[in-house]
């Protein structure tokens, strides 16, 4: 291996390490918040991505009718938990949060329809189109559970996989998208040429990573999520919404994945069933920061970057396998080290 | 269902099954082969998810493992399927020990996730080696054959299925109601419990997945000689997510919730191939998205699933019969208590520190055997960080334990038990889907040897009638033999707490550490559990108790031990204790 081509796979690596290190960001998030391990983030991953292919094709996203039909469903769950508890006064108000707003953006899309749109909007339609997907699917698939066991949801999660990822097939057919690079041309540093989609991509990422950190720090909101993920039945009892705790980390997940997806899609390929793939990456991520720290959370999602690159420079045909297998080592690590034999007395069960 | 009505059952079924490719043919016969198939990879989950607590995505791995080693011997080498079976489950094995011992450490969720990402890994090394033929796989698969008769037809291969996945599913309930089984039953719900008892968890849940993986790999030779063609497609993780709806559909937990999860999955499957072609056209997808969103409505709305579900409407009672009597009984080894009033325990300037909390800063005493010792103390004091270092839960930062002549430290916790030492919990810790009996009969586990083996082909009877005898002993001590088969759960506080001492005096301890056992007790109740432990220290049991109910014990100890912000403030008799004025400050606050 020459200096210039381990400098390529580190650039690489950096490039979509730091996709992965969003990706661990909202994955840590939802967990901390509800205990949901979220495996099909990857899916709004790919909507996201597929969904400004689509736009870029000059055709309607399947994107708008998930969104429908997830909103009609869940107004139907929120009314029918109403009205087992005779709030019946209630459903009008339940219609415009869980129906009338998450459509907003799909009549917008309708409205502005799908053909000539210039790059900045079909990316804020984008990011608008896969905000709703997060609260409602926390509405109708986590929020009726919301205190199983972690395995239970677990399990639920990847359950949910499967169906999104089956709408997906069936919305955006079997070919891959990937869409035109957002901006071309290298920056020279030092003789040696830096492409501007890498610093992109790296430095939105930064900078999102920033803005959650801040949320966290220094908001009510984020400080009232915190709280959520740090002791759940403590926080209802300061007066903290769990639910609406819940519903707003999916929400803020959602808007991560979105970002990600949107950078994802010039560099890589997008299928309907990448995403578990891609998700998992930001798990084995994920993984290295025990769910819990977000920078080692980053840390480890780099690391995956790492190793996918070098490992497709060494066996393309078995890259997957390898970054995936790297799970082990990790897990081993932590197990030697960071002492991962962290509560399972899953007393609940 | 009582057990003379379950043989015949098992026999019904088994003649029915024997008679099926007499009567049908083609489409029923590769049916019933499929859920055959299915049927013992899920038992493997019902035993490792369903009673074990561990929620693996990867079995589907383990299937592909089988399938390819026997597809790979048998057509590049031209061996015989049967050294592809025996490959196969070595194999399988292999990969389960390496994946298991790294892997079986982490808790909770990190597990699952885990079995996510080498289940992927696995399922993408297949498609991409080219001696597994790449995504092409592998064809031309040779029939099984058997002194010259070839298993060619899905109507002959359908006995060995079946035969296969009759003996599993015997020989799994068979394991599940010995002493073994109890313990794997005993893996949900925390380990300190099982560790207590003498159980080391990590090697029981380590054998279970080995267990699982070995099914599936059984699972993956027989698909791969029914099929005769591999590729890698069927082990990826939709179908490992599959195994897992059918385990939890059928019943997770129950060895028949693995045929009926796996014969409901593969006919839903079935008829959902069938009914889907006349909505859309696009029923290939559409297929798993309903199946992903049954999977959800059924964890929303019943995680218990069928089998379990049925049994309410049934009239199901369990099994009370005791195991049969054998020729030659066993005695469950007891340990030659010491000299009555020897020192038993002695504890040496036991510090703990956390950080630059000194939470029991240099405590002795003694407890002398036959007496009940008493450790008391304020809220905070270090009494339960006391007790879990004596027990070997927590390591000492300093000091020693001595118990019965010999140093604790490096002992593991689930040793300290056949020492000798058994012990009950401040939050009682029982198992509540499990009976009473086999609740106690756990207490017994390291008096007895029996293994998975042993179990699975019932050749501990003899154990088991001494582990059923002696725990039938206790529980009609504390007074429950009546409800010996009545579930756990099912108890009040305070005979949950009885019980609690039951298990602990199966294990046939010389010293019983009882955890605040007066705790959310009736006065009445007080005074029966009083009386037990007179009893027990009447036999010459001697007993260590942390308790805040004064009146319990100063009716009750020999000897108290007094501690506060963990340092020893007092020691003695009760009656010294009540006058001591440094204790009545420590409770009450200064008296002047």
């Amino acid at each position: 291996m020459t200096f210039e081509i381990f400098l390529l796979l580190v650039q690489d690596a950096v490039g979509t390490g730091a996709i992965y290190v969003l990706m661990a960001l909202g994955i840590v998030l939802i967990f901390n918040v509800t205990r949901v391990i979220f495996v099909s983030y990857g899916d709004l991953v790919a909507y996201s991505a597929l969904t400004l292919g689509s736009f870029e094709l000059q055709r309607m996203p399947g994107t708008v009718w998930l969104v429908l039909t997830l909103a009609g469903l869940a107004f139907l769950v929120e009314a029918g938990s109403l009205y087992r508890r005779n709030q019946i006064q209630l459903i009008p108000k339940a219609f415009l949060y869980w129906a009338i707003i998450p459509a907003i953006p799909v009549a917008l899309t309708f409205l502005i329809g799908a053909e000539n749109l210039s790059l900045p909007v079909s990316i804020l339609l984008t990011i608008a189109l896969v905000l709703p997907l997060g609260p409602l699917l926390y509405r109708i698939v986590f929020q009726p559970i919301a205190t199983a066991p972690v395995l239970v949801l677990l399990m639920v999660a990847v359950a949910l996989h499967f169906a999104i990822a089956g709408l997906a097939l069936l919305y955006f057919g079997p070919e891959g998208f990937r869409t035109s690079s957002f901006v071309r041309g290298d920056v020279m540093v030092g003789g040696f040429g830096i492409p501007q989609q890498l610093i992109l991509i790296v430095s939105a990422a930064a900078v999102f990573s920033a803005i959650l950190f801040v949320f966290f720090q220094y908001t009510v909101a984020g400080k009232a999520l915190r709280a959520v993920a740090i002791n759940r039945e403590g926080a209802r009892l300061v007066g903290i919404w769990t639910t609406r705790a819940g519903a707003v980390a999916f929400l803020l997940a959602a808007g991560i994945a979105a970002i990600a997806g949107i950078l994802i899609s010039p560099t890589t390929t997008i299928y309907y069933d990448t995403g578990l793939i891609v998700g998992l990456k930001g798990f084995v991520g994920s993984v290295v920061g025990g769910f819990v720290s977000y920078p080692l959370a980053a840390v480890g999602a780099i690391i995956i970057g790492l190793i996918e690159s070098f490992g497709s420079f060494y066996s393309s045909a078995l890259k997957e396998a390898i970054v995936f297998a790297a799970i082990i080592p990790i897990v081993l690590w932590r197990w030697l080290y960071v002492s991962a034999h962290d509560s399972d007395e899953n007393e609940d069960e | 269902m009582t057990r003379a009505f379950r043989p015949i059952a098992i026999g019904l079924l088994a003649v029915a099954i024997a008679v099926i490719p007499l009567l049908f043919d083609g489409f029923i016969i590769t049916l019933l082969n499929y859920i055959g198939i299915y049927t013992l990879i899920t038992l493997g989950l019902v035993l490792l998810t369903g009673c074990g607590g561990i929620t693996s995505f990867g079995q589907a791995a383990f299937v592909g493992i089988g399938a390819y080693a026997t597809a790979y011997l048998t057509t590049a080498m031209g061996w015989s399927p049967w050294i592809g079976l025996l490959v196969a489950i070595v194999l399988t094995v292999f990969v389960a020990l390496v994946l298991g011992y790294i892997t079986l450490h982490l808790g909770g969720h990190y597990l699952p996730l885990t079995t996510i990402a080498w289940g992927v890994a696995i399922y993408l090394s297949f498609g991409n080696f080219q001696f597994l033929g790449a995504h092409g796989g592998i064809g031309d698969i040779p029939a099984v054959s058997l002194f010259g008769y070839e298993f060619d037809e899905p109507g002959k291969l359908y006995y060995i299925i079946w035969v296969f996945c009759g003996a599993a599913l015997l020989a799994a309930a068979n394991l599940l109601r010995s002493r073994q089984g109890r313990a794997i039953r005993a893996l949900r719900g925390g380990q300190a419990m099982s560790e207590s008892l003498g159980i080391d968890v990590f090697w029981v849940r380590l054998r279970v997945f080995v267990m699982a993986a070995a099914l599936a790999g059984i699972a993956g030779w027989l698909y791969a000689h029914m099929t005769r063609f591999v590729s890698p497609a069927p082990f990826d993780l939709k179908a490992g997510i599959e195994y897992l709806l059918m385990a939890v559909l059928g019943g997770a937990g129950t060895i028949s919730g693995a045929l009926v999860g796996a014969a409901a999955v593969a006919l839903a499957k079935n008829w959902l191939q069938d009914l889907l072609p006349l909505i859309t056209t696009n029923s290939a997808n559409l297929e798993i998205v309903v199946f992903g969103c049954l999977f959800i409505l059924l964890l929303h709305k019943s995680r218990s699933g069928i089998v379990p579900l049925v049994r309410q409407y049934l009239p199901f009672k369990p099994d009370m019969t005791p195991p049969p009597a054998t020729a030659d009984p066993v005695k469950l080894p007891e340990i030659t208590p010491p000299e009555r009033g020897s020192a038993l325990l002695k504890i040496e300037g036991m510090t703990k520190r956390f950080g630059g909390l000194v939470a029991v800063d240099n405590v002795s005493f003694e407890v002398k055997a036959g007496t009940i010792t008493a450790l008391i103390g304020p809220n905070g004091a270090g009494k339960s960080t006391s007790f879990n270092l004596i027990t070997g839960a927590l390591n000492l930062t300093s000091g020693k334990v001595v118990f019965a002549g010999r140093d604790l430290s490096g002992v593991r916790p689930h040793e300290v038990v056949s020492l000798g030492m058994a012990r009950t919990f401040q939050h009682v810790k029982l198992r509540p889907t499990m009976t009473l009996l086999e609740n106690v009969m756990l207490g017994c586990y390291q008096r007895t040897r029996s293994g998975f083996v042993a179990g699975a082909l019932k050749l501990d009877n003899a154990e088991e009638r001494a582990v059923y005898d002696e725990a039938m002993r206790e529980l009609a001590r504390v007074g429950l033999a009546d409800k010996a088969h009545e579930l756990a759960g099912n108890l009040a506080l305070g005979q949950q707490r009885v019980l609690e001492v039951a298990r602990a005096m199966a294990a046939g301890p010389l010293l019983i550490m009882l955890d605040e056992p007066a705790a959310g007790l009736r006065s009445l109740e007080k005074q029966a559990l009083a009386q037990l432990l007179r009893s027990l220290r009447a036999e010459g049991k001697s007993i260590l108790l942390v308790e805040h109910d004064m009146d319990f014990v100063m009716s009750l100890a020999d000897r108290v031990v007094v501690l506060d912000f963990g340092r020893k403030l007092a020691e003695g008799v009760p009656a010294d204790i009540q006058a001591n004025p440094a204790v009545q400050e420590a409770y009450l606050g200064s008296v002047e």
